[in-house]
């Protein structure tokens, strides 16, 4: 039996427990005892009882074997083959999974076929223990419930226990979350960084990944390639820029127009054509950027004499920034709706202006909120990658001007790790040790929008 | 008997339509003739008529929602912030119609100013909140004249000793009697003519009240005010002139001491007496 | 406003105070200037609300004007004999038996007779003319109907995408024949197809049914549909029973101590974290550790999920939060247990606005490449999957390997593509706003 089906058992045999539950329960009430909990209660404990801890097993279960059994396999290589040069685990396992699988691309080495045979063994017993353990699972624990079952049982508040274990559980998945992400960014990183000194990834000048060459990681001999991420940081910081120059002032301003000036009818049309600006995905965008935004700046620069890339910054923090435009403009609105109307009643008393109410009293007051809101655009535009990849170029360029080609942090990271990896190559985990980067520095600024908020709270609370 | 009989007149549209007492003054300030306001389709000030006496004090008292604070309001035009407020009617300032088309209400607010019932200083600081006015209007033409204007303004609020080592510091950390005198002092900063005041010491303690209220009757010599007010010992406190309003509509108006002691119309002697409230 | 007499002389201050007439007189020197800069200060908010919808318009514009003709291409009708021995040699209608017939052939044949090409180079020219699906095509016809084996049909087939281009008027006469990809023979031959009203310019079968391939003409979206369909499924019956589960249990049932604290935290800073990373976490995770193969919609899924749960879980907790206190109480009062009242009136009632934010939180999924790109959806599937661990590729990852391919006619069936996703979003966002309208009560 395949998972699924063992898994579709587990979940019938706890059906047949809860009727059973149900039944009895409802037996004893029709004969006079008093139940703490209504019938259905009962059921649902045993049902659960018997199903939800041979789930669990189960999932485990399957997710385990096969890391067991790619470790098992492994003892099935010749050390001669592992102490070849080109020797890889990742072919290896391919080799071993292909025969499994019966695909067959002609002979394979002995080991190869001894290993698939010895896999599909252990699959079978593998298969055997996960059924075995979770039908006993679920019959076990259906049985020893129902034999709690008794009127006064508070089976309502046992089921309300579980509920609330798989509600607190589920809640736990965001940890969990946070932990991958900490630990395969990190652990891959750490190991990155005892190739590469720590002061040469952030404070090189160039970076030329490509030049790895056939060079074995940790023979410590790295051929040509260099992993100095400063002009990959400029590139983000270049284009972030570009990006920006335009969302803030346009996100701004209409904010301000739709907050203060315009009418109701006027805002309930601009603000949702503003939002679907937000919900154009990010990979329409490159393309839009590509094949259209960045060919007609290029002759428009042409016609102006200025030579401008084929794949410039300009193009890409262009269309960046009009991605961006809403998310800055949606912030601020809130933001400055957020202004108590006490403040604008007191400056209109006096005689100003709207604009001079909203220049001196509602910008300066909504003025933490703004900027925690351009933060937050800075770091939207930081993890950015799809536009950046199809409009930006690749060459690790360290300049500043927006008519150069550029290229990111993570536009690196996707080219690195789309394509052959080897997780033993310093190429494959500087990816990682980018993406570190690229995680501590848009939390941080995330963490500092916040402060900027909390700080200045006060000004009127 | 223990019967509460429902004061004359108190069942809905049998109030007189005529105002009681003089609504009328020699050389009025403001006149309002007719003035009918509208929040949308409700009528809240109903065929109100009433001149404002040039350096006095008016009080504007009578239950709650009667009218008192939209009235006030539409002294200034502050009501055209509403957008479902509407205006019918005149009110003149010194003989000229506020409402006028080609009216600017900047110059209008800068000549009557006004002061809310919650104090809204600026979140800046004391210096800034009371230098905002003349700033706006251009009314200093250099820096040492923006110092006098906010020092003599804090002085005639009353507030200079307590605050002249730290012009610097927010205005929002003063006390709640003392930004309302900074309010004061920022309404005054801009030299008005008239100030309204929306019941300006409902949220203050006692003893910030009596400050206020010692500093209402300093200003009334240089400065006609209308003052909003719930309480009616204040009004008899402060006051030159009182009018009652009930329901949007002007009952009775006269001089303090008379509507106190002795009002002429029946309503106003049962809101007085406080039959209702 | 009329002057009045002041006790003191115009100028001066009354009392140390300016007077009135002097402020009233400066006010009005000052409002000019003012009016001014409230007009330029409005106009700014005007043209900026005209530049961010210009940027729509244009997005819009170029994408649709380059898509709608993505979905139409050029087809060619030519008379096929279909001589049995010659496309079914083993006679039994058996895949390898079509395979090794000569369904190229017998196209080739209705082609030179259509044009009436000869020679070594007119036959070569000929034969680019159609695409090369054309013989799975013609397999398939057989496949559907043998009883057409013997007969001599009319069949309908795509043009090669060189030639679609040409007929579309991007390739043009006047251009010197070395540098053009149509050689004049093939412009003669095309010419008499068009005169024999062989031609025609038809809605595109391959756009919407044919899979990935690197020949613009056959090239279609219908894998990384099924694709995205079924990844979007397992990013739903993941994502939004857990982040429902989440947002009740801090919602109601948290404890308010140090480990719910951090959970909050960690919910908004995942927030907060490119999508990419996530992308990252899939690749050294289950694939890296748990062994998983690669660009399969189950780990696509999982990836995606993991991304969309903060947001499922923070628009879930805002719809509880809306809740009145009152309903609970009324629930408590009547004895039931917190669960109960969690369960049976709150959840139901905070149900509409956790729809919407997990509609909202499934339509960013569905726009996104980068995290998929990262598991591996980069490698060219051609066949539809068939389940979520079938490999396959989702909608924006066709459309980003398309973008690559400078050919004429892929920039206009990624356009295609573009409007299709677009038109899904679109929907997806409209159906959770019906949602917002009709069922969400305002409190």
């Amino acid at each position: 039996m395949n998972s699924f089906s063992v898994a579709l058992a587990v979940l019938l045999i706890g059906f047949v427990y809860f009727i059973l539950g149900t039944r009895s329960a409802t037996a004893a009430r029709q004969s006079g005892s008093r139940l703490h909990s209504l019938p259905h209660h009962y059921g649902l404990y045993a049902g659960m009882m018997a199903s939800l801890p041979a789930l669990f097993a189960l999932v485990v279960l399957a997710i385990g074997d096969d890391i067991v059994f790619n470790t098992l396999a492994l003892d099935f290589v010749p050390d001669a083959v592992k102490a070849a040069d080109n020797y890889k685990e990742v072919i290896v396992l391919a080799q071993i999974a292909n025969v499994v699988a019966g695909i067959n691309f002609g002979e394979q080495p002995q080991w190869v076929n001894d290993a698939a045979a010895a896999w599909l063994g252990w699959a079978d017993t593998s298969r055997l223990i996960k059924t075995m353990v979770a039908i006993g699972l679920a019959a076990g624990g259906g049985f020893l419930a129902t034999r709690q079952l008794a009127p006064d049982f508070r089976s309502r508040n046992a089921v309300e226990r579980i509920i609330m274990f798989i509600l607190g559980a589920s809640s736990v998945i965001a940890i969990l979350t946070t932990i991958g992400i900490v630990f395969s960014v990190v652990f891959e990183s750490m190991r990155f960084f005892a190739l590469v000194p720590v002061s040469e990834f952030l404070f090189g000048l160039t970076w030329n990944p490509q030049f790895e060459g056939a060079e074995r990681a940790g023979s410590g001999q790295m051929g040509l390639a260099t992993y100095g991420s400063v002009p990959l940081f400029a590139g983000t910081f270049l284009i972030s820029i570009v990006a920006l120059s335009v969302a803030v002032p346009v996100g701004l301003f209409s904010a301000i127009y739709l907050s203060e000036y315009a009418s109701p009818r006027v805002r309930a049309v601009v603000k949702p054509l503003m939002e679907l600006l937000a919900g154009v995905p990010t990979v329409v965008y490159g393309f839009f950027a590509a094949l259209t935004v960045a060919p007609f700046l290029r002759s428009a620069g042409m016609n102006l004499g200025l030579d401008v890339a084929s794949e410039s910054a300009l193009a890409a923090g262009l269309v960046m920034g009009i991605m961006i435009i809403p998310f800055v403009s949606s912030l601020s609105d809130d933001v400055i709706n957020a202004v108590p109307q006490a403040l604008r009643d007191a400056a209109y008393g006096l005689g100003s202006t709207q604009s001079e109410t909203i220049r001196m009293v509602v910008l300066p007051a909504a003025l933490p909120g703004i900027v925690a809101a351009i933060l937050l655009a800075v770091s939207r535009a930081v993890g950015e990658t799809m536009i950046v990849v199809m409009a930006a170029g690749l060459a690790a360029n360290l300049s500043l001007n927006p008519l150069d080609a550029v290229t990111t942090v993570t536009a690196q990271i996707v080219t690195i790790l789309v394509g052959d990896q080897e997780f033993e190559s310093a190429k494959t985990l500087s990816a990682f040790a980018l993406a570190l980067t690229l995680i501590v520095i848009t939390l941080g600024l995330n963490f500092i929008a916040l402060q900027v908020v909390k700080k200045y709270r006060e000004a009127y609370d | 008997m223990n019967e509460v009989a429902t004061p004359a007149g108190l069942e809905s549209g049998a109030l007189p339509m005529d105002t009681v007492g003089n609504v009328y003054v020699e050389s009025p300030r403001i006149t309002a003739r007719n003035v009918d306001v509208y929040y949308g389709d409700k009528k809240a000030i109903d065929g109100v008529t009433l001149d404002i006496a040039e350096k006095q004090v008016i009080s504007f008292i009578g239950p709650s929602g009667c009218g008192k604070s939209t009235f006030l309001r539409a002294l200034n035009r502050m009501n055209d912030t509403i957008d479902i407020c509407r205006m019918e009617g005149e009110i003149k300032l010194d003989g000229e119609d506020i409402y006028a088309p080609h009216i600017d209400v900047v110059p209008l607010r800068a000549r009557v100013g006004m002061v809310f019932q919650k104090p809204n200083p600026f979140p800046k600081s004391i210096y800034d909140n009371v230098a905002y006015g003349p700033r706006i209007h251009g009314l200093a033409t250099n820096r040492a004249e923006l110092d006098d204007i906010v020092t003599q303004s804090l002085e005639r609020a009353g507030l200079w000793d307590e605050v002249k080592d730290r012009l610097t510091q927010p205005g929002t950390g003063l006390s709640g009697g003392q930004q309302q005198r900074l309010c004061i002092a920022r309404t005054i900063a801009v030299s008005p003519e008239v100030i309204l005041m929306d019941e300006p010491c409902s949220a203050l303690d006692p003893i910030a009240t009596a400050k206020i209220e010692e500093l209402i009757h300093e200003l009334s010599n240089q400065f006609t005010i209308v003052i909003v007010t719930h309480s009616m010992q204040q009004a008899a406190r402060v006051s030159n002139r009182t009018a009652y309003f009930h329901l949007g509509k002007l009952v009775e108006v006269g001089e303090t001491g008379e509507i106190f002691s002795n009002p002429s119309h029946e309503m106003t002697r049962n809101y007085i007496t406080g039959r209702f409230g | 406003m009329t002057d009045r007499q002041d006790m003191t002389t115009p100028g001066a201050k009354s009392d140390g105070m300016m007077s009135p007439d002097v402020a009233a007189r400066r006010v009005a020197a000052s409002i000019a200037g003012r009016r001014q800069r409230e007009r330029r200060f409005k106009s700014y908010g005007l043209i900026a609300i005209g530049i961010a919808l210009a940027f729509l318009v244009i997005l819009f514009a170029s994408i649709f004007s380059k898509g709608i003709p993505g979905f139409f291409q050029h087809y060619v009708t030519l008379e096929v004999t279909l001589d049995r021995a010659k496309l079914d040699p083993a006679g039994d209608l058996s895949l390898q038996s079509l395979y090794d017939g000569d369904a190229r052939g017998a196209i080739r044949a209705a082609l030179y007779e259509a044009t009436g090409a000869s020679g070594r180079s007119g036959r070569k020219a000929a034969g680019k003319i159609i695409s090369q699906g054309a013989e799975q095509r013609l397999r398939k016809a057989v496949i559907d109907d043998p009883s057409i084996l013997g007969t001599t049909q009319s069949m309908v087939f795509a043009v090669d995408d060189d030639v679609d281009s040409f007929l579309r008027g991007f390739i043009s006469r006047d251009t010197p024949e070395a540098d053009r990809r149509i050689n004049d023979k093939m412009i003669g031959y095309i010419d008499q197809l068009v005169a024999d009203n062989r031609i025609e310019y038809a809605f595109s079968d391959y756009l919407i049914f044919g899979s990935a391939s690197r020949n613009a003409e056959m090239a279609g979206i219908f894998g990384a549909f099924v694709g995205s369909m079924l990844t979007l499924s397992v990013c739903l019956v993941l994502a939004f029973p857990l982040g429902v589960a989440t947002a009740v249990y801090l919602e109601e049932f948290a404890p308010k101590n140090r480990l719910t604290e951090i959970i909050e935290i960690n919910i908004n800073n995942l927030a907060a974290v490119p999508s990419v990373v996530f992308g990252i976490l899939g690749l050294a995770i289950f694939i890296g550790i748990f062994g998983m193969p690669r660009s399969i919609p189950l780990i696509g899924g999982v990836v995606l999920a993991l991304m969309t749960l903060p947001t499922i879980i923070i628009s879930s907790r805002a719809a509880i939060r809306a809740v009145p206190p009152s309903i609970r109480d009324a629930a408590l009062g009547v004895g039931a247990s917190r669960m109960q009242t969690m369960l049976h009136h709150v959840v139901p009632l905070a149900m509409p606005g956790m729809l919407t934010g997990t509609i909202i939180g499934m339509a960013q999924a569905l726009g996104e490449t980068a995290p998929l790109l990262m598991i591996g959806m980069v490698a060219f599937i051609v066949d539809v999957p068939g389940s979520v661990t079938d490999p396959g590729t989702v909608l924006p990852v066709q459309i980003f390997m398309w973008a690559d391919f400078a050919e004429r006619m892929f920039v206009q069936k990624t356009s295609a593509a573009i409007i299709v996703l677009l038109a899904f979003l679109i929907s997806m966002n409209a159906a959770a706003i019906f949602i917002r309208k009709k069922l969400e009560r305002r409190w």
